[in-house]
């Protein structure tokens, strides 16, 4: 049992939540929370502790809610920084209808997240820099003020030095810009090719809204003629000029004179690929990629091969008779004598494209110009802070949203059944409003006595046989809204060890599945679900090949349980 | 919540490990944890890990490592702090925290393990409260020479009265439990400053960043109340103004929660009853406005800009130089001083700096075989000459000027002598960089 302070303490809390009583009278059960809010008597693991046990309380009215606010302001002041991260995650999560109170936390929880990042302990300085990016996304003009304070130093580990750039990166505005961007510059020097290579890459990232002044930086680090520099500084180019084509213009007068600096794939992809879409403005274009044709023999890439292929088709088109006897030589090369299949397949291709004429090419082949607004549609739009309340002061942002979804998925698939959540010993007798869908599912097995056996696949042809043998048990209809993604069912059916043996794709109508559970005494059950096109509810259908009302009844509410919590986490 | 608690040498040996809940694997995972850390790719960072459904969370303290495993999805702030926790409570009974007191008190750890940490809920680490359950001695080597040096951290070193007493407070164990009488009752308090600056290429400075703190180490017996006196005209935030003139301001203060503030508005007064062992009484920031001037600045000699009288300890400046040069000529003003070449890096060593000094060293790397650099100007530095980066310790002197005024105690201990009081003022460099 966690340690609370004392013995009162633990009754009372024990009293509130497990009296259903009290549950159901609001005023004495606001007066249990805030005595134990009040409890200034904890140290910072039980005031930890307490936090982390009223998430799961929902106020019934705003008044309540704004209460309970004050009394938790003091421990946004606390110097245990476990009990400001907890607080300002109960904050965000209670107000989560009221933006403006969850910036205004997020203000106010600037000073200790800034002090956290300039720690003497690196980790503690690593994990508040990822809580940083995070309200970043939310909320990109937070931190600008004190860009300085994540300018990286030289002593720092590379991990602290790579996410400072990233924040660096995402904090960037008008006033700040220029600052920013020359300390940026001056890490592009840096004795360390990986940081170096970063920058970069951040300084192409301001580019998208400040091109002028990167366009111009990135153009003076290539006359530093360093290959991990200039590899670097041409991907960022390309990838600049399909966002911002304004910066065409100046990217084709910088390129020239650096196909000697770059040796490794992704800098000659980069580079060949530029060459071929804008070949027309740049003078020598066609020498360039004729050093690469003459070299293609001893070229290990294949990547680069095709690229190659395909930026010479392009210059081509525009520059026929430079290219023309060169085209040739790559093409009798790729077909004859390269052993990469898939070189030699788009080498094929753009012959057989060829002797078709020259305009269905130019038709296949001549790459759309690119559109100024797809600037727009590239940038990530803000995310609302309640996408991601319920992750702050967790490991999530420490991993990052991505391998954070690996990571989970590799978990569930081991777990041969819903567990209750070991940390709260109070969990059994129920959450503390009985709103919460996550709660209720997990703990449904118990209380059926219900067992459904994991990887009890059947086969086709068995459930097409008992299922038509079989008369249907129980119909039920649930609302359903919008689209939504069968994988996601599938997956979360799985973890309650119930089996799909059918289900159609997704924006099929009408949309069938059909799935199957066995019981660990035996007893099969058979569910059909449709989706019809008019309708916005889902039919359920199930046959039981025993006749056991209970199990049918528990195995019921195991399913619509299911099914309420995709319809809930995808709306 | 957690799992399992180990602690690994610095090369991977296991000196303790510690299972609380018996639900995942056994004792390879120290194993498992240290080949995952040494194999990670630089980009990725180490403080989390995850294999096999577990998460690996650990802290890197003078040298050991701390690490807690946990299957749940902790708030990773509070287990930091945890593990910072722990690593204070271990220096504080054992003397101070390294592989060689681990080693010899692993007893004393076991138990103090078991009474922080129930099936893996931290119950308290309170010292107060561990005080009555923890039996075990500790064994401690042999107390300090009188002639080591000491080093930023540690307590009990150099003071300005007349006895010079390097105290071996740094390595005694604070909590034992039969109080000897002959012992010294003394209580430490340091203020330490971490300066962190940054000087552009023109002059100019880019970046300056302090951040303080008042650490505490008491050795009276808990409960002695104390009161702490700072400097009247300290401020608070930008707008607060006290006392006349510009005054000693910090932007951010916080406090350890059982400081007692009811004096500090008035007369810049801490009170607090603090329990035997090491405590962080207050921190602070400041940024952007230093009342005293900079205390290096390269030109490209360095020089130094303090009223003579004053001393800076240690300090070393580290210049990486561009790829090329050979070999470096050098004349150093005095015999103690040490310059060499290592590893594509210039390496100054200077013991003592005297304030208000200039010193030169002339460094002519005679053979220069970099690249040429077509299309720089001539008086742009060749590509390579990093930034020049300094560290150093100044003593009895603090960036932000807060001082402290006076550390009264209230409570006299029967029958011994006053119990000592060391005050001690520290600033060193936390990264401080001059851009050429």
């Amino acid at each position: 049992m966690p340690y609370l302070g004392s013995e009162d303490v633990v009754k009372e809390l024990k009293k509130a939540l497990c009296n259903p009583h009290i549950q159901g009278d609001r005023l004495r059960y606001r007066n249990v929370i805030q005595r134990v809010i009040r409890m200034s008597k904890l140290d910072q693991w039980g005031q930890a502790e307490v936090l982390n046990f009223l998430l799961r309380y929902q106020p019934r009215s705003e008044e309540e809610l704004f209460d309970i606010l004050n009394l938790l302001d003091s421990f946004l002041k606390s110097s245990s920084p476990g009990v400001v991260m907890g607080a300002t995650k109960l904050f965000l999560i209670l107000a989560k209808k009221f933006p403006h109170v969850q910036t205004d936390v997020l203000v106010r929880v600037k000073g200790p997240l800034l002090a956290a990042c300039s720690s003497e302990s690196r980790e503690l300085c690593f994990v508040a820099l990822c809580h940083v990016r995070q309200i970043l996304h939310s909320l990109p003009g937070h931190f600008s003020s004190h860009y300085k304070k994540f300018f990286c130093s030289y002593s720092e580990p590379h991990y602290i030095k790579l996410q400072k750039v990233e924040v660096l990166c995402e904090l960037v505005n008008d006033e700040n810009v220029q600052q920013v961007l020359e300390e940026l510059r001056g890490y592009c020097t840096d004795v360390s090719a990986d940081f170096a290579q970063a920058a970069i890459f951040a300084i192409g990232g301001i580019a998208r809204t400040y091109t002028d002044q990167c366009v111009q930086i990135l153009t003076e680090l290539l006359g530093l003629r360093q290959e991990h520099i200039t590899t670097v500084v041409v991907q960022t180019f390309r990838d600049l000029v399909w966002l911002c084509p304004q910066c065409t213009e100046a990217v084709c007068q910088a390129l020239p004179g650096c196909e000697e600096n770059i040796q490794d794939s992704e800098g000659k992809q980069a580079l060949i690929w530029l060459l071929g879409v804008h070949g027309e403005r740049i003078p020598n274009a066609p020498y360039v990629l004729e050093d690469f044709v003459e070299n293609v023999k001893s070229e290990t890439f294949p990547a680069v091969k095709m690229e190659l292929l395909t930026a010479l088709l392009r210059l081509f088109l525009s520059r026929p008779a430079e290219c023309q006897d060169m085209l040739g030589r790559l093409l009798y090369y790729c077909i004859e004598e390269e052993k990469d299949m898939a070189v030699r397949d788009r080498g094929l291709f753009y012959y057989r494209l060829l002797l078709v004429g020259i305009d269905e090419v130019k038709r296949i082949l001549c790459s759309p110009k690119s559109d100024p607004t797809l600037g727009l549609l590239e940038d990530p739009a803000e995310r609302p802070v309640n996408s991601w309340a319920s992750d702050f002061n967790t490991l999530v942002p420490v991993y990052g949203k991505a391998h954070w979804a690996t990571i989970s998925k590799c978990q569930g698939a081991e777990r041969c059944g819903p567990e209750l959540p070991k940390t709260s010993s109070f969990a059994a007798s129920g959450p503390l409003i009985p709103e919460d869908n996550k709660e209720r599912e997990q703990e449904f097995p118990d209380s059926g006595a219900l067992m459904l056996v994991p990887n009890r696949q059947l086969t086709a042809e068995y459930f097409e046989k008992t299922w038509l043998s079989l008369k249907v048990a129980h119909q039920q209809v649930l609302p359903w809204r919008g689209e939504f993604h069968p994988d996601t069912l599938q997956m979360a059916l799985q973890v309650v060890n119930i089996q799909t043996i059918a289900m159609s794709r997704a924006g099929t109508r009408p949309w069938k599945a059909y799935l199957s559970a066995q019981d660990d005494t035996g007893c099969l059950f058979l569910i059909e679900l449709l989706l019809e096109p008019e309708n916005s509810e889902m039919q359920i259908s199930v046959k039981q090949n025993e006749a056991r009302t209970e199990t049918l009844n528990s195995f019921i509410s195991v399913l619509e349980t299911v099914i309420g919590t995709i319809e809930e986490i995808k709306s | 919540m957690i799992s399992q608690f180990f602690i690994l040498s610095s090369k991977g040996d296991p000196l303790i490990y510690k299972d609380f809940r018996g639900d995942s694997g056994g004792r390879d995972v120290a194993e498992l944890f240290y080949r995952k850390l040494t194999g990670l790719p630089g980009d990725e960072s180490p403080v989390v890990m995850h294999h096999d459904g577990r998460h690996f969370i650990h802290i890197r303290h003078s040298g050991l490592y701390l690490v807690v495993t946990t299957s749940e999805n902790v708030s990773p702030f509070s287990l930091l702090e945890l593990l910072s926790r722990l690593a204070t409570l271990l220096g504080d009974y054992c003397g101070s925290l390294g592989e060689g007191t681990i080693s010899r008190n692993v007893a004393l750890v076991y138990e103090l393990l078991d009474e922080v940490l129930d099936y893996g809920y931290v119950q308290t680490t309170s010292t107060e409260m561990l005080r009555n359950f923890i039996q075990t001695e500790a064994v401690v080597s042999k107390p300090f020479s009188l002639f080591d040096l000491s080093s930023v951290g540690l307590f009990g070193a150099e003071t300005q009265q007349s006895k010079v007493a390097p105290s071996s407070a740094a390595s005694r164990p604070v909590l034992s439990s039969r109080s000897d009488q002959s012992q010294k009752n003394e209580v430490f308090l340091d203020v330490v400053e971490r300066l962190s600056v940054l000087i552009a290429s023109n002059g100019s400075l880019l970046k300056v960043d302090v951040q303080g703190e008042i650490r505490l180490k008491s050795f009276l017996p808990s409960g002695s109340e104390m009161r702490i006196g700072l400097t009247e005209e300290f401020c608070v935030g930008k707008s607060e103004l006290r006392g006349y003139g510009p005054g000693i301001r910090v932007d951010e203060v916080s406090f350890h929660s059982s400081v007692n503030l009811d004096e500090f508005e008035s007369h810049r007064i801490l009170r607090l009853q603090p329990p035997q062992g090491e405590l962080t009484v207050m921190r602070y920031q400041l940024s952007d406005d230093l009342p005293s001037p900079l205390p290096f600045r390269l030109f490209p000699s360095v020089q130094w800009d303090r009223g003579s009288g004053r001393q800076a300890l240690n300090v070393r400046l580290h210049l990486p130089l561009p790829r090329g040069v050979v070999s470096l000529s050098q004349e150093l003003s005095s015999p103690e001083q040490k310059a060499e070449l290592a590893e594509g890096a210039l390496r100054w060593d200077l013991p003592r700096v005297q304030g208000g000094s200039q010193l030169s060293a002339p460094l002519l790397p005679p053979s220069f075989n970099g690249p040429p650099s077509h299309g720089l100007s001539t008086s742009a530095p060749p590509l390579g000459l990093g930034p020049a980066s300094l560290s150093f310790e100044l003593p009895r002197h603090t960036c932000s000027g807060l001082q402290v005024r006076f550390l009264r105690l209230a409570f006299r201990p029967c029958g011994n002598a006053n119990p000592h009081k060391w005050v001690r003022h520290l600033s060193h460099s936390d990264a401080y960089v001059i851009r050429i």
